[in-house]
């Protein structure tokens, strides 16, 4: 069915600070090929989300252990570079995405590097670390596989987990091919093999290993990587050099706390009871070992996120970065990861995106939620979703800028009208002569018949039966 | 007898008089007193999520004027037609009214919907309506997630004799959200044919469920559309009157 709406600009008088995230949305719904890709998502993530819903009890215990971190991040954040430091591993703290480039471009310099292997990371990706490195003159590949197929189409990843799963199988043949210079089959297998021998290559040519860090204790200094291809392994093991990208929320007190809180990871991404690599590093290569890196250097990334501490949002830094609430939130189940047109997507990015940006970037994705708190639900970390994307409305858009003063007048004024019982028989009233043609309803009304006001209200027929 | 003090909510008294007008009835039916408060308004909900909390903090205080006049004891309870209202003074109230915390709580404690004050309260899935038809239900997302109500509406439909299929997915977003429903037209009109067409793969007679602005949302949807193949929308408390004998 086609239904076209009028577009508006410059937002919604009463609603919305901006269109860019709705005309996204609306391009992403009209988008067929992108439509039949999302309904092959929708049945995988609902798997996913059946598997999770199995372990109410694990919710409380991983919630209780990712807020008892953020009660002293700093000193878990303390204890864990002392742990580390004292296993050979180089520690460097970044307060700011160009921090955390600069020092892994000079490090990377410092040692002549001229090919690095990624595994997926969406610290990574925050920092934007590929294209610094190709700007530096280094080649960077990413070797998950569905990153991969991004990376070559020019996109970014579209979902944490499964990150090009926005495309179908041919599309994904013609990326490939383009690489490979030759014909390739629609075929799973063979495109996997062909993707397997090549990054094989990548693997023993690069100098260095790049990875994000899915979980680091605290007391053991260790880091622990879930991946499901490999070839996370292959870059922490093969290189001369390994740097792991770790977001200061990755920390966790104990490295018994990965009992719960890997599972709870693992069953919330992908239904699976564990994924099928699961990397613990310890350091780097020690004499007498015959695996590992020469060295190994560990980024710790801030980027505005202990600025969130002591606010209404500390408690977004316990997302562990599953991708549930992508998984069971009816918006991104529409319209996919690229709508959302920043690094994180679905409710978590919603929110993440205005705090670490300090509300420069994604300031209008709150918007475009229903509230419907399936977000919340889902979490594994019990992080109330909903209810931060409700707050981030009021809390984001710039209290000076014009349409934010516009809409502050119209809800003042309706406030004041309908917080007196006199105010509000006398709009409704008004609204009832009008027989509900109000301005500003075309949004709703040009694909939804809109029901008129009753011609008497409830309230007059009560007071007529109750004299 | 129980007395319930009618939380109508605004779209009810305005766009939907009838199912304020059946809400007293279930409740009437069900051996409850209804008063109904004159002052009341609106709860606030919309300018919340419209991202203006200082207005909706301006008709919460007004809405806690009106309903926490009541001496102690005067009243049972205060029950909407609406699990949405209802979250927003039971799940918002208490954080938005810092300064009246303990009032907004005590508000908040004996606010209900109207079948979580029907089935958890009363104890009540037989009103004394019967119905000879077919029902699926749609759960409006905040009864069930701020009140974790679902089985409730179930369990009324079947007390009252009628046949209940699930459809696929009935804890899924209907697409409406307020503000959403204006600013995300195309995503907001999607779900909402995803929502009709698994209740229409049930062939149930109604799709029952209990907040009008989704099923406002749902029978626009269904009328833009037509021919109306799909089960007709309708409010629990409708439902539920409709089986009701005659009055005398």
């Amino acid at each position: 069915m086609s239904d076209t709406v009028p577009r508006h600009t410059g937002g919604h008088a009463i609603t919305t600070p901006g269109d860019d995230f709705h005309e996204r949305t609306a391009s992403a719904v009209a988008d067929p090929i992108l439509q039949r890709a999302l309904h092959n998502l929708d049945r995988r993530l609902r798997t996913a989300n059946e598997s999770a819903a199995a372990h109410p009890e694990w919710k409380d215990r991983a919630a209780a252990i990712r807020r008892e971190t953020l009660l002293d991040l700093d000193g878990w954040l303390d204890r864990l570079e002392h742990s580390l430091v004292a296993r050979g591993v180089h520690v460097h703290r970044a307060s700011t995405p160009a921090d955390a480039r600069r020092t892994i471009v000079e490090l990377a310099q410092a040692r002549g590097a001229r090919t690095v292997v990624k595994s997926k990371s969406m610290a990574t990706e925050e920092i934007d670390l590929g294209n610094a490195l190709e700007d530096a003159g280094l080649t960077s590949v990413e070797t998950d596989l569905g990153e991969y197929i991004v990376q070559l189409a020019g996109e970014r990843p579209s979902h944490m987990i499964t990150p090009a799963i926005h495309k179908t199988l041919p599309q994904i043949r013609d990326v490939l091919a383009r690489e490979a210079g030759t014909d390739l089959a629609v075929d799973r297998e063979a495109l996997t093999a062909w993707a397997r021998d090549r990054l094989r290559g990548e693997f023993l040519r690069a100098d260095i290993g790049i990875t994000g860090v899915n979980f680091a204790a605290a007391d053991t200094g260790t880091l622990v990587l879930v991946t499901n291809e490999g070839n996370g392994r292959f870059c922490t093991t093969l290189p001369r050099v390994h740097v792991a990208v770790m977001p200061v929320e990755k920390v966790i007190p104990r490295l018994a706390d990965v009992g719960i809180l890997l599972p709870l990871l693992t069953t919330h991404a992908t239904g699976q009871a564990l994924s099928n690599y699961v990397t613990m590093i310890s350091g780097p290569r020690r004499a007498g070992e015959t695996d590992g890196p020469d060295e190994l250097h560990v980024v710790f990334l801030d980027n505005r996120r202990r600025t969130l501490l002591g606010t209404r949002y500390e408690e977004m830094l316990a997302c562990i970065r599953c991708g549930a609430c992508l998984n069971v939130c009816p918006v991104y189940r529409n319209v996919s990861g690229h709508a959302y047109d920043s690094v994180y997507s679905g409710p978590m990015g919603k929110v993440l995106t205005p705090l670490l940006s300090g509300g420069t970037e994604g300031a209008d994705l709150p918007y475009g939620s229903t509230l419907c708190h399936a977000c919340s639900d889902a979490c594994p970390v019990k992080i109330p979703l909903g209810d931060m994307i409700l707050a981030l409305r009021a809390d984001v858009p710039d209290p000076q800028s014009g349409a934010r003063r516009r809409r502050r007048i119209f809800w003042a004024v309706w406030a004041r009208a309908w917080s007196t019982p006199r105010g509000y028989k006398l709009t409704t009233a008004l609204a009832r002569m009008s027989h509900g043609r109000v301005p500003g309803l075309r949004a709703w009304t040009s694909t939804r018949e809109l029901p008129r006001p009753a011609r008497e209200s409830f309230r007059d027929r009560w007071a007529k039966e109750h004299v | 007898m129980p007395k319930v003090a009618l939380f109508v909510t605004c779209v009810a008294d305005q766009v939907f008089p009838d199912t304020a007008a059946a809400t007293v009835r279930v409740l009437e039916a069900a051996g409850v007193e209804v008063v109904f408060l004159t002052a009341q308004t609106c709860c606030g909900q919309p300018a919340l999520t419209a991202g203006e909390p200082a207005a909706a903090i301006r008709l919460a205080n007004h809405h806690l004027d009106v309903f926490g006049a009541f001496e102690a004891g005067a009243i049972d309870a205060i029950v909407a037609p609406s699990g949405s209202c209802t979250a927003m003074v039971c799940h918002h109230y208490p954080a938005l009214l810092t300064e009246r915390r303990p009032e907004a709580e005590a508000l908040a404690a004996r606010t209900f919907e109207l079948t979580q004050y029907l089935v958890d309260v009363l104890g009540i899935v037989d009103i004394g309506a019967r119905l000879d038809t077919t029902v699926t239900v749609h759960d409006a997302c905040h009864g069930l997630r701020n009140l974790g109500l679902g089985k409730e509406t179930r369990r009324l439909v079947e007390g009252a004799g009628a046949t209940l299929v699930e459809m696929t997915e009935p804890d899924t977003c209907c697409g409406f959200g307020g503000v959403f429903s204006f600013g995300f037209p195309e995503v907001s009109t999607r779900l909402a044919d995803s929502k009709l067409g698994h209740a229409a793969g049930t062939s149930a007679r109604y799709l029952v469920s209990g907040d009008l602005a989704c099923l406002m949302h749902l029978d626009g949807r269904r009328r833009k559309v037509g021919p109306q193949t799909v089960p007709q929308p309708i409010h629990i408390a409708d439902l539920l009157a409709s089986g009701l004998p005659a009055r005398r």
